[in-house]
């Protein structure tokens, strides 16, 4: 079930190609994200996914015009711009803040990102704290220190300080790597809730079952390209898709 | 000229830096402190028992090497080790351990001014209108030796491409079963040895006093980060930069602004292309 | 808050102590000692808002402190102006100049931010070193106006001076630590990319720490001037001011405001004992031994230990 394609894009990704040096990780990538949709990202290691994130992101520089977020070109912003914007990202190794507490990580989030929202004060800003911990699963580890967390509760946390900005798009970037399968269930169920609130979410994935799950539509890169986009039974089907993982 | 040859005496100083700061990624503001340390020996060697200053800065090669060792083993467990913030904490170590050595030496030898005596110094070679020290042609030469020396190390023995490898992908090594630990452990003390003949020069071409260290940090730290990490013949390249640079500036506007050029060529490189001329980061 | 409260009483406490000693104490040797260490407490805790908070170690202090003192003698010199005016002036130079050199540095990452502001460093002195009207390499000597009462000497009054000055010093690295700037400092030296995902305005913060620490430790500076008859710059500016003043807040934690004066009180009174007592030179060596010491052994500082053992966990005063 997907959203009405008369819709204007979200993210539109339009001729985005990053170089390194000689070596080309992404090329002429173009996709649009529709509201309120569920993408899949795929690809074998190395591919590209996780740059491209970078430069929706803006970890990395890109051209002018490449990056369009609901009708703004982003490509000169700073990050920190764009998180306020409305894009919020994981890790995929997670990056915790370390010195400070779970309750700590988020407040930053509320304090920096969602200070959009003016006239809210710094109670309710914590009352949003604990209600996504406890959406989350982590309230009764909000006053624990970030460096005592458990893996699967990095990856949650990381999750919900993505959420604390109050993000229009989210990208997951493979929340779900090393984790046994009912943890896998929890974050998945997780992300699913997310979407249901109408959050547009970009989730890049190893696990396909997950990926086939989630997604409304799916994506896979191979080597900077793209090479299948579609439903995601017929991702999966695609034969360049399958050799592109068999290869590996 | 001689801006040439200052800077070849720049890039024999600077070489063990190239090594430690520019392939072990080590904070080692402590070099100069070392270098000197290396002269101070050199100097009492020559005083106390006449050894010509260079074959007293080989004679203490091998104890700078241990040294060396030594020190690499004591920074790795402290810093490398624990992550986080290393290198910035490291470059406080190392800044200590520079004040600790300046402060021996002081208590040691003393505040004045030590020099050495050999029969090349004081004598000057007559090129037409040209008056070359010979001390700053020993310098050239040595340099020169140094640099084709270490290159040809790290790329031609096993030590010395594993040195290379450990500075590029630390983790391929060791699935290969090499330990990356004792390997750069190696190339520290190597980088340290090197100071042996680098402190005998240092003592040759001008008398050297415990706080000469400071006025070290900027010259041999610009040479390293305008050649590129990790490159020995680019450290002689931008050594003889540097030392050109400094003559030209020494000429125009006299010698009150010659300690601001090192650093000032060192941060016009930060600022514009850090990965140095000829760097091995892209 | 209670702690705020607390925090002013003492330092109303505070200052009127010194103020009591400037009118009964009548030898001038221990303000002399005193004056130093009170200038070290405003240098450490100024330079931990970069150094600490954000976790951005620079090697700055000397030129700030440098420039403190030459604003100061310029002043003099061109004006014959009053000990507020340098101080103030010297302030908004060291404003503008940490800006200036922010911009210029704090897009470099880790030892390469540390290495330029040491090249700047070097550089400023070069060039004040090459200004004849302040005194050039000679250095410059410089006459005390009269004393304004109710303080018998001119020392004792840049005493009390400098109190103000590290009331003031720390009551700013304390409002910070407790702010969302404090935070955002705290965030971006946890990890900087993920802050900057996370909305923290990273280059902005930073910025805003290097003027705020600029301004603080030049306006100590400014004092010094006057408190020596002196200036010369191979002393103001001596690379040993940074080094000290680093240490010193490694020594106490560089993540609580109070770190940076425990630090100070403790390695400034052994310098200023050992100097009398021993040489000026085994000050230089205890210098190094500590800073070695506590980089090894305690990087979280004494504050850090003093956490640890009380197990207060993530509270912050």
């Amino acid at each position: 079930m997907t959203v009405a394609d008369a819709q204007a894009p979200l993210l539109r990704i339009s001729g985005l190609t990053k170089r390194f040096g000689g070596f080309t990780a992404l090329d002429n990538i173009s996709v649009d994200i529709r509201p309120g949709e569920r993408f899949g990202l795929i690809g074998p290691n190395g591919s590209g996914k996780t740059t491209l994130i970078n430069c929706i992101s803006g970890a990395f520089r890109t051209e002018s015009k490449t990056i369009v977020f609901r009708d703004e070109d982003i490509t000169r912003l700073a990050p920190h711009l764009r998180t306020r914007r409305g894009i919020a990202r994981s890790f995929q190794i997670p990056r915790p803040f370390r010195s400070m507490t779970v309750a700590e990580n988020l407040m930053v989030a509320l304090d920096f990102a969602a200070a959009n929202e003016a006239h809210v004060t710094s109670a309710q800003r914590r009352d949003t704290m604990m209600s996504i911990l406890t959406r989350m699963g982590l309230a009764s580890k909000a006053h624990v220190s970030a460096t005592r967390l458990s893996q699967v509760e990095l990856r949650k946390m990381e999750l919900a300080r993505a959420m604390a900005t109050h993000p229009k798009l989210l990208i997951s970037d493979e929340a779900m790597a090393g984790l046994s399968s009912s943890e896998v269930d929890e974050v998945l169920d997780l992300l699913m809730s997310l979407a249901d609130q109408n959050i547009t979410i970009i989730m890049i994935e190893h696990i396909m079952q997950a990926v086939m799950r989630f997604s409304d539509r799916v994506m896979c890169l191979d080597a900077g390209k793209i090479i299948a986009i579609g439903a995601p039974n017929e991702v999966m089907a695609n034969q360049r898709v399958q050799e592109a993982y068999l290869g590996t | 000229m001689i801006g040439v040859l200052l800077g070849c005496f720049y890039a024999a100083v600077s070489l063990g830096l190239s090594l430690s700061f520019g392939l072990l990624d080590v904070p080692h503001v402590a070099h100069p402190a070392f270098l000197v340390m290396a002269a101070y020996g050199v100097s009492y060697l020559n005083e106390q028992f006449g050894i010509d200053p260079l074959l007293a800065g080989l004679l203490i090669t091998p104890l700078l090497f241990v040294f060396g060792l030594a020190a690499y083993r004591i920074y790795y467990e402290t810093f490398e080790r624990r992550g986080s913030d290393a290198g910035v904490r490291g470059i406080a170590f190392f800044f200590g351990i520079a004040f600790i050595i300046e402060v021996l030496l002081i208590l040691q030898f003393g505040v004045d001014q030590r020099s050495v005596t050999a029969s090349y110094i004081g004598q000057a070679l007559r090129i037409g209108e040209m008056r070359i020290p010979y001390r700053l042609v020993v310098a050239f030469a040595v340099a020169v030796g140094l640099t084709i020396l270490l290159t040809l190390y790290l790329s031609r023995t096993f030590m010395g491409r594993a040195i290379r490898a450990v500075a590029q992908d630390q983790e391929a090594l060791r699935l290969m079963g090499a330990n990356p630990v004792r390997i750069k452990q190696w190339a520290f003390g190597i980088a340290t040895a090197v100071l042996g003949v680098s402190g005998a020069l240092l003592v040759i071409v001008a008398p050297v006093d415990p706080t000469l260290d400071r006025s070290y940090i900027g010259r041999t730290f610009c040479v390293v980060v305008m050649a590129g990490l990790g490159s020995m013949s680019g450290t002689l390249i931008a050594a003889i930069i540097l030392g050109v640079a400094e003559n030209i500036v020494l000429t125009l506007f006299g010698a009150s602004w010659a300690p601001a050029i090192s650093f000032a060529m060192l941060l016009g490189i930060l600022a514009i292309r850090p990965q140095g001329l000829f760097g091995r980061r892209s | 808050m209670k702690r705020s409260l607390y925090f002013w009483a003492g330092a109303i406490l505070f200052l009127l102590a010194t103020l009591v000693m400037t009118q009964v104490i009548g030898n001038e040797y221990p303000f002399f000692a005193a004056y130093v260490i009170l200038q070290f407490i405003v240098l450490a805790v100024a330079w931990s808002i970069l150094g600490g908070y954000a976790g951005y170690v620079n090697f700055g202090t000397s030129a700030f402190f440098g420039i403190g003192v030459y604003t100061a003698v310029f002043l003099v010199k061109v004006a014959g102006a009053p000990l507020g005016v340098q101080i103030l002036a010297a302030a908004a130079v060291g404003a503008f100049l940490g800006f200036a050199l922010g911009l210029l540095t704090l897009r470099m990452q880790g030892i390469f931010f540390s290495i330029a502001t040491i090249a700047l460093t070097i550089i400023i002195e070069t060039t004040v070193t090459n200004w004849r009207f302040v005194g050039g390499a000679a250095g410059i000597q410089l006459q005390r106006p009269p004393v304004t009462p109710p303080f018998h000497s001119y020392v004792q009054m840049l005493f009390f001076v400098q109190a103000l000055l590290v009331v003031l010093a720390i009551a700013v690295s304390r409002y910070i630590q407790n702010s969302w700037i404090g935070h955002g400092l705290q965030a971006l030296r946890d990890d900087e990319l993920a802050a900057e995902c996370t909305g923290v305005p990273t280059l902005r913060l930073k910025l805003l720490a290097c003027v705020i620490s600029g301004a603080l430790m030049c306006a100590a500076g400014a004092p010094a001037a006057m408190y020596l008859q002196y200036a010369d710059p191979s002393s103001a500016f001596n690379l040993n001011y940074s080094v000290t003043v680093l240490a010193m807040s490694l020594i106490g934690g560089t993540a609580y405001w109070a770190g940076p004066v425990v630090g100070a009180i403790l390695l400034g009174t052994t310098q200023q004992l050992l100097t009398v007592t021993i040489s000026s030179e085994v000050n230089v060596l205890v210098l190094g031994v500590m800073l070695v010491v506590f980089v090894v052994g305690a990087p979280e500082g004494i504050i850090g230990l003093i956490r640890k053992f009380t197990n207060r966990g993530e509270g912050k005063g």
